[in-house]
């Protein structure tokens, strides 16, 4: 546990890149293969779930300090973090334990979830009595399911590459999918012998950058390749040996969810598609609010099937009989994905996605202004002799996203909360209403919550105002007095029975503070509603 | 009447006509040490420890009318009994011993109990009031042990120096910077300071306090070699053109803020030192407790939080106003006042 504490905190605190990836050749070159799988299972994104309530950890937490309840929540409040307040308000532990790493979570962690409250308190309170401060935190991060760790997957396969010597692309690989941290599994992973393959595994998703300012500046139109840029679930069917797999960017088997792709798959070659699940009846696209029925629904029935059918728009091509085609050029892996997808006889469920031609930069603008009528969020770029490469590397790597500008809102701030991270000291985190007519009298809703999208200057500002204008404060949530005005930016917009203003926003973020504008000046439901239409 | 009492002046005794620590021009003012927001310019008569003389008057300016008491020493005023003891806080900094009538009041000013090899240690002074800071005034706030935090920094230079870059420690001009250099292993490497620090060093050396040398920056080439020199810095040098000259470098903040993740990651460096000039809670605690006073007044910082948890410990405790009270002040790492007033130490800084 002490090992992957420092690890941890030298991931969390670092900033360089070059910093991180030490730690963590640091870690692994001296783990046992028991503890590193465990390491490489939280490092790639998994976390354990929650196995105290909060408001019991709340409780514990006091108890175990000796201080009242309140002063434990101020502490909480001047923190914004849970764990780390946990860990620093506790006094100095008794014993520090020497357990490694897998014994802390098989023998203890995972038990915790299955205890009854007595048992729970009192294991609770012997763990953190062997922890010195900075263990504490980290096994806080484990039990309250709030783990995250600031590193991407690419550093911690550059770490295991370095250390055992195998090419980064076969860790990659070899970790996609549904990994599972046993000893053998962590030793296949690190081991030069090319081991008996999962046929199920997916490939590393290669992700796309936004694209800011035009497209001019990317060169000439022709290297280029644009296709639209669908709102659903971007997924990986990968079918080997005639059997077939789907897997979410979550790196989530999706395949019980979507039985229509798997029979469509039946007449489909061997290889590996990249593409999106959409909502499609009646030739055409649904809005992703109706896809939102199938997530989650394994085996659904004929109802829903019926009711909401999906497609796989296929975007790419990886593999193609047993051989990786991830090197190839655009162009090329495009035409072997056109032959297998026209391959397939009466086939209307695996798609091919569209090129959008264009002979002048100018011409696409154009084009891509019918993005919302189309139900798109704009176009993606690639360069057609751009490889598929894996997660999101550097802007080199030819492919974008041009996003169109999102709809727009004024809203009122009303609550505010603590942001997380960098900023866990400042009001960041804001919900804003907009007017809706109940009866005669006007009223203000809560409609969307957002915390991006201000520079640290508005922030700040909003930050004070925020402090002197809280009517209320409940747990961590101040009441602000209504009066500043934002413009919200958001991508989509659906009716929803459980939102008090009866419709849901998809991303909404700030775009800037509107100071000219009043709190009347803010947007009504009735206003917007009408963008209901629009998508 | 109370002995002292907030007037918009700043805490004053009516008693004696004089004010402790005023944020207004007065006629005469009690100062418990020079950082900027107790020792303002502008009162026409100062009174302060014999050590403070040399860093108040680089403060105040050279024809400021500062009278000094060594510490323990009595001055009558008006028949009021004004005393200073050592508050551990900065070279100089008193905590202000008043006595009238045989009541007793002891206003801290900024106090910490901690080692610290720059300044004469906390003195607790027994009495009827006792005014307390509240800065660090919550349970999160523990310092570690003088050896383990210098310790750490030692060891993330001598690193960086292996490593075949410089360190770039930010720190207040005053009182923190000095404490730093005191405090830290010359034979790592070279060490150099900011002019805004130098300045400090000089009056410090001055006072008789002995610190290893320094050069100013801007007194070497700008090509120099910096990668195995510690360099001491004010916050306000952090992102400023003045930086480029160390090449490679790596750069850390020591301020007791740095306790808190968010605040670290908010100051975007590339380590937080936690050291602080304040008290931290079970020092707060322990210096009111020592005090035995009947009544403790809070001021500077975690106010509310403090009076309420005393009163429940079952002590008399109220709040007292200040010009500078607000929570936004003492949560904000003193970002944007620093960059102002680089050395300036108020509820927003250190
Ligand atoms: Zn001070
Ligand atoms: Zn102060």
């Amino acid at each position: 546990m002490k090992a992957f504490a420092y690890l941890y905190i030298a991931l969390d605190s670092s900033t360089r890149t070059n910093d991180k990836v030490a730690a963590l050749v640091d870690y692994f070159s001296a783990a046992q293969a028991e503890d590193a799988c465990w390491a490489v299972y939280f490092l790639i994104g998994n976390r354990p779930r929650q196995a105290v309530p909060s408001r019991k950890l709340h409780e514990y937490a006091a108890e175990a300090a000796g201080l009242p309840l309140w002063l434990f929540e101020e502490s909480y409040d001047a923190v914004g973090d849970l764990a780390e307040t946990i860990a620093l308000i506790l006094p100095p532990p008794v014993e520090v334990s020497c357990l490694p790493l897998h014994d802390w979570i098989a023998g203890r962690l995972l038990p915790l979830r299955q205890l009854d409250d007595t048992q729970k308190k009192q294991a609770v309170f012997s763990y953190w009595n062997e922890l010195n401060p900075g263990e504490r935190f980290v096994f806080n991060k484990l039990i309250t399911g709030g783990f995250r760790v600031g590193v991407s997957q690419l550093l911690v396969v550059r770490a295991l590459a370095q250390i055992s010597g195998v090419d980064a692309k076969v860790i990659s690989h070899r970790l996609a999918g549904d990994w599972q941290p046993t000893a053998e599994n962590y030793a296949t992973l690190v081991s030069k012998a090319t081991a008996s393959f999962d046929i199920s595994k997916p490939y590393p998703f290669f992700l796309a950058h936004p694209l800011e300012g035009g497209p001019e500046a990317l060169g000439d139109i022709g290297d280029w390749h644009a296709e639209w840029k669908w709102d659903g679930i971007r997924a990986q069917l990968v079918k080997r040996e005639g059997e077939v797999f789907l897997w979410s960017r979550g790196d989530e088997l999706v395949s019980p969810q979507f039985p229509e792709l798997l029979t469509a798959a039946v007449s489909l070659a061997d290889c590996v598609l990249d593409g999106e699940i959409l909502p499609h009846k009646d030739g055409a696209v649904m809005p992703f609010a109706a896809l939102q029925k199938r997530l989650g629904r394994k085996n659904p029935g004929k109802k829903i099937l019926a009711d909401t059918p999906v497609i796989f728009l296929a975007y790419d091509v990886l593999e193609s009989a047993g051989t990786d085609l991830r090197d190839l050029p655009l162009v090329e892996r495009r035409a072997i994905l056109h032959q297998l997808i026209y391959s397939i006889p009466n086939n209307t469920v695996l798609q091919l996605s569209d090129i959008v031609r264009a002979p002048s930069w100018a011409t696409l603008t154009i084009a891509r202004e019918e993005s919302r009528q189309r139900g798109t969020e704009g176009l993606m770029l690639k360069r057609r002799d751009s490889i598929y490469g894996v997660g999101r590397v550097k802007a080199k790597s030819g492919w974008w996203k041009w996003k169109v500008a999102p709809m727009t809102v004024d809203a009122v701030l009303v609550y505010a909360q603590r942001g997380h991270g960098k900023r866990a000291s400042l009001y960041s985190d804001y919900t804003f209403a907009i007017w809706k007519t109940i009866g005669e009298k006007k009223e203000l809703v809560p409609f969307a919550k957002a915390y991006s999208g201000l520079s640290n200057e508005e922030i700040a500002t909003v930050d004070a105002f925020i402090r002197k204008n809280t009517l209320e404060k409940f747990g961590p949530v101040r009441t602000v007095k209504a009066e500043l005005v934002f413009e919200l930016g958001f991508e989509g917009i659906q009716r929803s029975n459980r939102h008090k203003s009866g419709v849901a926003v998809r991303f909404p973020r700030m775009l800037r503070m509107r100071t000219d504008k009043k709190i009347e000046d803010a947007d009504s439901l009735d206003s917007i509603l009408h963008l209901l239409d629009r998508f | 009447m109370a002995l002292l009492e907030h007037t918009p002046r700043g805490l004053y005794c009516a008693a004696g006509d004089f004010y402790v620590d005023p944020w207004r021009p007065v006629s005469r003012a009690v100062i418990t040490h020079a950082h900027a927001d107790h020792a303002r310019p502008g009162h026409a008569a100062y009174l302060a420890s014999a050590p403070a003389i040399g860093v108040l008057k680089t403060r105040l300016g050279a024809h400021a009318h500062i009278d000094t008491v060594a510490y323990g020493e009595t001055r009558q005023l008006n028949g009021v009994a004004v005393s200073l003891y050592p508050a551990g806080h900065v070279l100089g900094s008193a905590q202000v011993r008043i006595e009238y009538r045989g009541e007793v009041w002891v206003v801290s000013g900024d106090y910490k109990l901690d080692y610290d090899p720059t300044c004469d240690a906390f003195e607790s002074i027994r009495c009827d009031t006792f005014v307390s800071e509240s800065t660090f005034g919550l349970p999160i706030y523990r310092w570690q042990t003088h050896d383990a935090l210098f310790g750490a920094i030692n060891h993330w230079w001598s690193a960086n120096a292996a490593a075949g870059r410089a360190s770039v420690l930010f720190g207040y001009a005053f009182g923190k910077a000095q404490r730093i250099l005191k405090s830290v292993d010359p034979t790592i490497g070279p060490i150099f300071c900011h002019g805004a620090v130098e300045v400090l060093n000089r009056s410090y050396r001055d006072a008789g306090v002995v610190l290893p040398e320094t050069q100013m920056v801007s007194e070497v080439d700008r090509k120099f070699d910096y990668s195995r020199a510690l360099i001491v810095a004010p916050p306000s040098a952090q992102g400023t053109p003045w930086m480029k000259r160390f090449g490679d470098y790596s750069d850390a903040f020591a301020s007791g803020w740095m306790a808190i993740r968010g605040a670290r990651r908010q100051r975007n460096v590339d380590q937080g030192f936690v050291l602080s000039d304040h008290a931290d809670w079970p020092s707060l605690l322990k210096a009111i407790h020592a005090s035995e006073a009947e009544r403790v007044l809070i001021t500077h910082g975690q106010v509310p939080v403090m009076v309420r948890y005393l009163r429940e410990q079952g002590i008399e405790a109220d709040a007292l106003e200040t010009e500078f009270e607000g929570e936004g002040g003492a949560e904000n790492d003193g970002s944007t006042a620093a960059a102002v007033i680089p050395d300036q130490d108020s509820a927003s800084a250190v």
